[in-house]
């Protein structure tokens, strides 16, 4: 079943166009990739999707329903958007992982917490560590399992693994590809990472605001 | 009374404001002009001020010393908006929370006796409330500012996660609050200490003796403290959300 649908969309700031006649079917439990050099209007389409900037035409379909007659928070909730560079909250690791439960207005599960670390490669002592002693990769780890704890139908990715080292981009992808495999997480990443185009199930491409489907 | 500031000894202050624009000049500051209109602003604001409220304890009308009050507040509010820059619906906001901070601790002096409800009580009164809540709510403001822009990564991951609008300012929200709260609470701390401020020294001047004095200023700081509270809580829970548009996206 088509879990996402773009219907032409195109964005427009002043007289600039960033993206035109986007066009684009996810299924469920699909992993898509987007590729495209850089300023090509591929960040500026996630935030699209994950209702944190309104395209400027054509249409948005999330499981058959327009975005604009979601309610925007509960949207936001199963269509979650991960950045490159996040900024942990509060002063601990704990602090990160209770933000899911709070907006959700549920108590914070210690033990999910931990179950969660532990599948991101941290040992149960790391959800009382400051952020401030985290290294870029655990950063990183940290700020996923926010997006993570609750599974979205969809998950964006936006470069997550941009800057890490070989083991921080393994641990960050077998965390993924376990959310769509076991889960049924939609997956629609943008990268440049050769393992990550090659787990996908297709590679889309953009190239200054246009798309260019591949295999 | 021990007052005796005559019109010949406020000629001879005049020498102050040389002093002022000998600097000015000296220092090349470019602010002479302003010194001068300054200074001629506060002489004819305060002579206009001075026989308005000389006619208005006189007529003591419960209406007269409303409108009074409201038009205090009402510019309260027009300057603390002015220090918005940017924030939509600054206007109607500082006015409501002004207007509340005002309300509500005036109701509270008035009911526990502290002060009566005549002109020459209510309007000074009045002036010192709002003034200290257009100072507060200004600093809300332009810690907002500060806060919404350099902040905005944050603001916005917290968005993507599924907060609402509350749990995605909150941090900023409090952190305003503070700003606006916090001279008020450090001039509690030093009052008597650093400065005999205006309200104890005025008493004073006018010979009242000290230890009764000091009560009004306890006073004051009381009210200042839940004024100014009671402001920036009322305006940063309002102007947080004019940084969001009606999808609830960050503007």
């Amino acid at each position: 079943m088509t879990l996402l649908e773009l219907k032409d969309i195109g964005y427009q700031v002043a007289d600039v166009t960033v993206l035109q006649q986007i066009n684009l079917q996810v299924a469920e439990q699909d992993y898509i990739t987007i590729t495209g050099p850089s300023g090509s209007g591929k960040s500026t389409l996630l935030r699209i999707i994950a209702g944190l900037l309104t395209r400027t035409s054509g249409q948005l379909l999330l499981a058959g329903k327009e975005w604009a007659d979601y309610d925007p928070i509960l949207y936001r909730r199963q269509v979650s958007y991960a950045v490159q560079q996040p900024q942990l909250f509060g002063q601990t690791v704990a602090d990160n992982l209770r933000f899911p439960f709070q907006i959700r207005q549920q108590n914070f599960d210690s033990k999910q917490a931990t179950a969660a670390l532990a599948r991101v490669n941290l040992p149960v002592a790391y959800l009382d560590k400051p952020i401030n002693d985290l290294s870029g990769g655990e950063r990183q780890r940290v700020a996923i399992l926010r997006h993570l704890l609750f599974p979205p139908q969809l998950l964006l990715l936006d470069e997550i693994s941009t800057g890490l080292d070989n083991e921080n981009k393994q641990i960050l992808h077998q965390e993924i590809m376990r959310m769509n495999r076991e889960k049924g997480v939609t997956i629609l990443a943008v990268t440049h990472d050769n393992e990550e185009i090659n787990g996908a199930n297709r590679l889309v491409k953009i190239v200054a605001g246009r798309m260019e489907v591949g295999q | 009374m021990n007052l005796a500031v005559s019109n010949t000894t406020l000629i001879f202050a005049v020498l102050l404001v040389f002093v002022a624009l000998a600097i000015g000049y000296r220092e090349k500051l470019g602010m002479n002009k302003d010194i001068i209109i300054g200074v001629i602003r506060a002489i004819v604001q305060l002579i206009v001020v001075g026989y308005l409220l000389k006619y208005v304890f006189h007529v003591n009308n419960v209406w007269l010393t409303l409108v009074l009050m409201l038009i205090i507040i009402f510019n309260a509010a027009y300057n603390a908006s002015k220090r918005a820059a940017g924030i939509r619906h600054a206007l109607p906001i500082s006015l409501l929370a002004i207007l509340s901070s005002t309300g509500l601790t005036l109701v509270v002096l008035v009911f526990s006796g502290s002060i009566k409800f005549i002109p020459a009580q209510m309007i000074p009164i009045s002036g010192m409330i709002a003034s200290n809540s257009m100072v507060a709510i200004g600093l809300c403001y332009r810690n907002m500012n500060t806060s919404f822009r350099d902040r905005r990564q944050q603001v916005l991951e917290r968005l993507a996660l599924g907060a609402d609008l509350r749990l995605a300012s909150i941090d900023i929200v409090r952190e305003s609050i503070r700003t606006g709260m916090s001279p008020t609470i450090d001039s509690a701390k030093t009052v008597g200490i650093v400065s005999l401020p205006g309200m104890m020294s005025g008493l004073i001047f006018a010979g009242v003796d000290p230890v009764h004095a000091i009560k009004y200023q306890i006073l004051v700081t009381f009210m200042l403290l839940s004024a100014t509270s009671i402001g920036s809580v009322i305006a940063c829970y309002l102007a947080y959300r004019q940084f969001f548009n009606e999808q609830k996206q960050l503007l």
